[in-house]
Formats: C-alpha cells, structure tokens, sequence
C-alpha cells in the first residue's frame, strides 16, 4: 500500500527540466541578457571618444529618430536588391536542379556526387569565399588577366568601382553559396509528394512542363515559402560578404552597405547607443518574419474540428 | 536510486562541461599566451603590433635576443623572458581596436597578460599619449633623461609631447619623405638617371608636371594613384583635421582633389585606387611603367625591396627630393602604464630608439632613417654608405634636409581616420560614380558614423 503511494507522486517530468535546464541558463547568460542590455542601451547617448566614454546620458527615443532621418531606408534597399538578385537565380536552378535529380525517368548518373558538389561552396566560411572572389575581380586579378589576353577587352574592367558590378558579384557569391542547399531542401519536398500521383498524370498524357507546373510545384508550395522567408531572414543578415569585398566601405557610393555593415561601422566606433536602436530595428523586423514563418507551419485546425465546430454554430443560429 | 545518481551525475557533468568550455575559450581569446607560465619561471613581455617590421628589427639587432619560436610569434631572450608580439592589422582601425579593449583590461590583467610595450603611428599617437587617459608611462617615470636621447631628432620627441612636459614616447626612425623613381625609365625618357638632373625636373610642382608630361608622351605613367601623393598635400595643410569639434578641410586637401582628378582623367598617373593592394605593389615590380614613388625612407624597405627582389628592377632605383616636402608615418614605441617590467621596458626603448650601433645598423642593413641626427649627418657624408636597392646611391643626404624641415604640428588624434575616410569617400568621385557635392556628403556622413563625438560640429570645406 505504501509502496503505491509512493510511486503515485514520483515525478519524472523534473528530470526533463534538469536536462533542459543547460540549455535555459546559456541561452540566458548569452542571448537574453545582451539582448535586455541592447534595448537598454538603445535609448542611452553611450560611445567613446579615443579611450574616453561619452555617457551613457538618457536621450530617449534620439537615437531612433536619428537613424530614420539617416540612411536606413537606403542600407535596406541595398540589402533587398542584393538578396534578391541572390535569390531569384537561386531558386530558379534549384528548383530545376531538384526536378531533374528526382525524375524517375531521367536517369542520372553520380547523382549522388553532384549532390556533393553543388553543396561544397556552403563550406567555405563566407569571409573566406570572399577574399578569394576580392582576389579573382581585382583590377589586375585573373580574371582580368584572361579577359584582357583573350582580347575580349582592350582595358581592365574595373568590376568593383561600379554599382551594377560589385552588387552583381556579392549577389553571385550569395547564389552559389545556397543554391546547393536550397537544392537538397526541395528534393527533400519533391519526394515526399506520392509518385502515384506523378504516374497517374503520365498515363493521362502529361508532358514533363505540366508535370512540373500542375503537379510538383503546388505541392512544394508550403516548403517554398519557407525557403522564401528563412532566406529573407538570412538576407536581411547580410554582412561577410559585401563587407569583404568593398573592405567595408560599402563603394561605391555607399550603394553596398547592408544594413549589418552599418551596424558594424557603429559598433566599430563603439557607438553602443546607435548600434543598440539599429539593432533593435533589426530585431524587430526579424521577429516579425519569423511570426510569419511559425503560422505557416502550426496549422491553427489540424484535424478540421474547429472549422466544423464553427459551421455548426453558424447552422444552429440559422435554424 | 542508483538511476537517480547516475542522471544527476551526467546532468553535473553536463552543466561543468559548459561551463569550463566557456572559461577555456575565455582564456584563449584574453591573451593567446596560456603557456606562458609553464616555462622556467621566466616574465612574460607582451608587445602589440601592427606589422612584423618593428618585430623583425627587435630580433636581428636586441642584443639580448637568444632565440624565436618556430611560427616567431614569441622571441625567447637570453635570461629567460619571452616576448610575446600580439598583431593586428592598422587598416579600418582593427589595431586601435584590439589596443584599447587590452589597455581597458589592464589593471585587472594577470601580471604575464599586461600590455609592456605597444607601438603608435603619427596617425594617431595624439590619442595614446593623452595624460588624461593615462595608459602611457611618461619616459622620465622609466628613469630615462634627455642626455639619454639627446642625439634623437627633436622634432620625433616635440611631437610626442604632452602639455604637461613630458615625453610619452620614442621612436626609432625619422620619416621625412622623398621621391623615389626608376633609373631605366629616367634614362629613356629625360636622358639620364643622374639624381641631381632628376631633382631639377621634379624641383616644383610646375617641373614636376612639365616631366609628368613628357612620361605620358613615352607611354609612362608618372606616379602610380591619388594615395601616394596624399600624404605631400596633407602634410602641407595649414590647420590640424579637427578644430574643437568641427572637422575642418584644408584648402590643401580640396588642391589634392582636383589635381587627382585631372591626373586620372589625364592619365597621369595609374589610377590605382589605394596603397598596399596587390595594384600598387605591381606598380613597383620589374615589368611596371610607373615612374616614381613618394615615400620615406622605410618605404625603401618595405614597400618596394620585395616587390623586386630578385628581379631586374632589384638595382633600378635612385632618390631625390620630392617636390614639396613631406613626412609619412613614423613609429613609436609607447611603455604601457601599468607594466610590470619595468626595467626591461626601459633597456628595449633604449637601445632600440638611442643606441648608435643598432641605429647604425638599422640604417645600413634596413635602409632606415634612424633617429640619430649626428649618425645621420656622419652616414650622409660617408663616401661608403650606399645600398644596392638604389645602386649604391647615398640617400641620406637627400633625407637630412628634409628631416629638420618637418613639423607635426598640425596633426590631430583624429588623422587615420580623416585620412582614411577622406580618400575612400573620394575615390568614387574620381572613379566618375559621384558629383563632388556628393562625395562631401558621404564625407560629412563617415566622419560622424566614425567619430560620433564630432557629428554635432560637422564639416566646414573651404571657399
């Protein structure tokens, strides 16, 4: 009888907060607290001057304002041209990519090889990749060298002091540095949708457009999404690259500074109060993003009961 | 219940393992020297940097130094102590960066953690040698006095100076400037490389252009970009950069603009768009149409020795006075407030900055301009002093008048910053991508992004 009682109130559910708890404290220590203490800061005039500190002084909402009248909007354009000129080649070769490696009919060989291969540029650290892309378009780089002893140029393209340049290269590096792994995302999608499907439309007569079109991409539509948003996020974090390649100038003309690079050239000047509102901007839009990203993928009605609960009521105040 | 003990070991076990990895991680980051108490008992010296040149100049001429370790990151000395050199590069502030969070620790650092010694640029040396921030010890506080250094340059202790009288620094070189041009090129375009006919073509700004001509004709460029005549128009500025805090533009610095300007668009010079980028080092190299270069007299060694090396070029160079005097860089040895070596501080200061045969030697082998007056005037005389870089010329003596015309007067704790945010907001205007309107807008905008403390002053530009 006592032995009963006994194992009635044991409970194992503390086990799972002590091994979770780890977690919990690291992620306070690390993420809340700074986090806390950036919002803070974000309302304080706080940076030095040489090895001296300014403040902090309470300045309210200054600092918000001050970076309104200032450059944002533009750094957030930048970001946005560059991410999308990333983007949209990106999931255009990934999707054809993905269509091909998973056709059943299309047989191809080293597959599994390719897939290798198409992953390997995620590898490099970014900084690194773009060094060697700073390396490859400088003035006197090799490819300079090739395009001028081929006789395709008379004079040294000067890849790097021209808007349209440098943002092409950064958006160039952002492709193939993702598109493997958005690649292997959607291959994921494409075979979890039924092959009977796929060979039920064959038998109708269905041409591999239709296939792709009707069949393929409405049903990877929800993973779709998903990469859209958690690549915009990525987008919006954009720094490594252009920051490398322009030396963190963001030349020409300021029209490569992402809005990280901004951020960092406070930061850099220990200007915690700018960088903190900067970053409180950035937080907030990122939040938002990933509000959007966590209703798509709860779905609110799983099993249809609130909906037919809904009907139900609707129909009983009618009758 | 032996279940129970087991999850609350590994739960334990859990929880240390993340906590030690942050302090292991925590260590490495502090110092990258853990090791340093393992050995003999022997004190730890830590030297922050920005280049080898200061570290390669300790090791071959510090007669203490017994022998390096093998990736040289540490120089063990004769009776023990090792010298550990942190480096971090000058460019975008990283160096000043990694200095001032180190010298913020400073007091709580272990005794084998605190900064010794670090180096300073004219750039910004001002900023260091503040007596309000303190972070460097005064050289009379080390017992160094002024017969010690008596034989130095007075203008390399003037500028480390402080209001309160002393002197905060010392420095091992004087750096007045010079024009340092291609023999073969001189030869085929104004008929000889004899330095003194070349000083007459170069002798103003006028002659200068007049030569710079006749190098556009020969298919030559007469310098290689805007950055290298920076520093001859900076140099001549009549204000310091800041002025309470307003950020003041010299008409000098807007001469520079427009003369850049029309030599790109002339194609006077090569329109390399910075200094130490993998363009300007070709520029030097032996296949290069860039006639002349201006640098002091470390640049001889620095920049363009390696990239000839070995090379046809390796003998093509000769020196004259530059069209407008000028200086560039110069650097300083600073002893950290709050060192606990003291005594070897000040016998490194000393004898790299005041010992006549490591300056002789640093003049000889290295192609420096050391800072010994009496040493230089005696070299600029000496028939025999000459190096093979510049086929056996003499340059000292083009030097010693230079070096007792220059004045850092005007330099302000703001100048790599100014300098380095001014040629890069301007380089797109002389790429063609902006106005000038705009270019001194996106001046205006660095400078206060770099400088918040000077934002509210802003930017006043010449008439």
């Amino acid at each position: 009888m006592r032995s009963e009682k006994k194992i009635k109130s044991v409970s194992y559910a503390k086990w799972g907060y002590i091994f979770i708890l780890p977690f919990f404290l690291t992620y306070a220590v690390f993420s809340v607290i700074p986090l806390v203490d950036t919002i803070r800061n974000s309302f304080f005039e706080y940076y030095y001057s040489g090895l001296k500190a300014i403040g902090p002084n309470w300045v309210g909402l200054a600092n918000y304002a001050e970076l309104l009248s200032a450059d944002l909007p533009k750094y957030a354009w930048n970001t946005f041209v560059m991410w999308i000129l990333g983007f949209v080649p990106q999931i255009v070769v990934a999707l054809v990519l993905a269509s091909w490696f998973t056709d059943a009919r299309l047989k191809i060989r080293g597959k599994q090889f390719f897939k290798v291969v198409i992953y390997l540029p995620n590898l490099i650290m970014a900084s690194a990749f773009a060094m060697l892309f700073f390396a490859l378009f400088s003035n006197s780089g090799p490819v300079n060298n090739i395009l001028l002893s081929m006789g395709v140029v008379g004079e040294a393209i000067r890849f790097m002091e021209s808007t349209f340049g440098a943002r092409t290269l950064v958006a160039l590096m952002n492709f193939l540095m993702w598109f493997g792994n958005t690649t292997i995302m959607l291959m994921a999608a494409i075979m979890g949708i039924n092959p009977s499907v796929f060979e039920a439309a064959e038998l109708d007569g269905c041409t591999h457009l239709q296939k792709f079109f009707k069949i393929t991409l409405p049903q990877i539509k929800p993973l779709l999404t998903y990469t859209l948003i958690t690549s915009l996020i990525g987008g919006l974090q954009m720094f490594d690259v252009p920051q490398i390649l322009t030396g963190g100038q963001g030349s020409p003309d300021r029209t490569t500074m992402t809005l990280i690079m901004y951020l960092n050239n406070h930061l850099q000047a220990k200007n915690y109060g700018m960088a903190g509102a900067l970053s409180v901007f950035l937080f907030i839009i990122s939040g938002i993003l990933c509000w959007i990203v966590f209703r798509m993928n709860t779905d609110p009605d799983p099993d249809g009961s609130k909906f037919a609960a809904k009907r139900a009521r609707k129909g009983g105040r009618a009758s | 219940m032996k279940k129970r003990v087991w999850s609350l070991v590994l739960a334990a076990v859990l929880v240390l393992g993340l906590f030690t990895g942050c302090g292991g991680s925590g260590n490495d980051n502090a110092a990258g020297s853990g090791d340093a108490e393992a050995g003999d008992g022997g004190k730890v010296l830590n030297i922050y940097v920005w280049n080898q040149e200061f570290q390669e100049k300790f090791n071959a001429n510090y007669p203490e130094v017994g022998k390096l370790s093998n990736d040289k990151s540490v120089t063990y000395l004769k009776d023990g102590t090792e010298v550990h050199w942190i480096v971090n590069p000058n460019q975008d502030g990283v160096y000043q960066q990694k200095l001032d969070e180190a010298l913020a620790k400073q007091a709580s650092a272990p005794a084998d953690e605190k900064i010794d010694i670090f180096l300073v640029e004219a750039d910004y040396a001002l900023k260091y040698i503040d007596p309000d921030v303190n972070v460097a010890l005064p050289i009379s506080q080390l017992g160094i006095t002024a017969a010690d250094i008596s034989n130095q340059y007075k203008y390399t202790q003037e500028a480390v100076t402080t209001a309160d009288g002393e002197i905060r620094a010392l420095s091992y070189q004087a750096t007045p400037g010079m024009l340092v041009y291609r023999r073969s090129i001189a030869k085929a375009v104004l008929g000889t490389d004899d330095p003194e006919t070349v000083a007459a073509a170069v002798a103003d700004w006028d002659k200068f252009y007049e030569t710079a001509g006749q190098m556009k004709a020969a298919g030559c460029f007469m310098y290689s970009g805007r950055a290298d005549t920076y520093r001859v128009y900076a140099n001549n500025v009549s204000a310091p950069w800041v002025d309470g805090n307003t950020v003041v533009v010299d008409p000098s610095m807007m001469n520079w603009v427009d003369r850049s300007m029309q030599d790109t668009q002339e194609k006077i010079n090569h329109n390399v768009p910075g200094q130490w980028i993998d363009e300007w080092n070709k520029d030097m190299g032996p296949d290069s149409k860039v006639f002349c270069f201006f640098l002091p007299a470390w640049g001889l060694d620095v920049c363009i020795a390696p990239n000839v090396k070995d090379t046809s070029a390796a003998q093509d160079w000769a020196v004259c006075p530059s069209p407008q005097g000028f200086y560039w860089g110069g650097t300083w040895l600073i002893a950290a407030n709050g060192t606990d070596n003291a005594a070897q501080v000040k016998d490194i200061m000393l004898k790299m900055t005041a010992d006549r045969e490591i300056l002789r030697s640093l003049a000889v082998n290295n192609g420096e301009m050391s800072n010994d007056q009496p040493l230089m005037e005696e070299l600029a005389q000496s028939p025999d002093f000459g190096i093979d870089l510049l086929g056996g010329q003499n340059y000292i003596g083009v030097l010693s008048d230079a070096a007792a015309s220059i004045s850092l007067a005007n330099v302000s704790p703001y100048d790599q910053g100014c300098t380095e945010e001014f040629q890069n907001t301007f380089g797109d205007y002389f790429n063609g991508k902006i106005d000038l309107e705009k270019a001194k807008a996106n001046f205006e905008k660095a400078i206060g992004e770099r400088y918040p403390e000077l934002k509210s002053g802003g930017v006043r530009w010449p008439e």
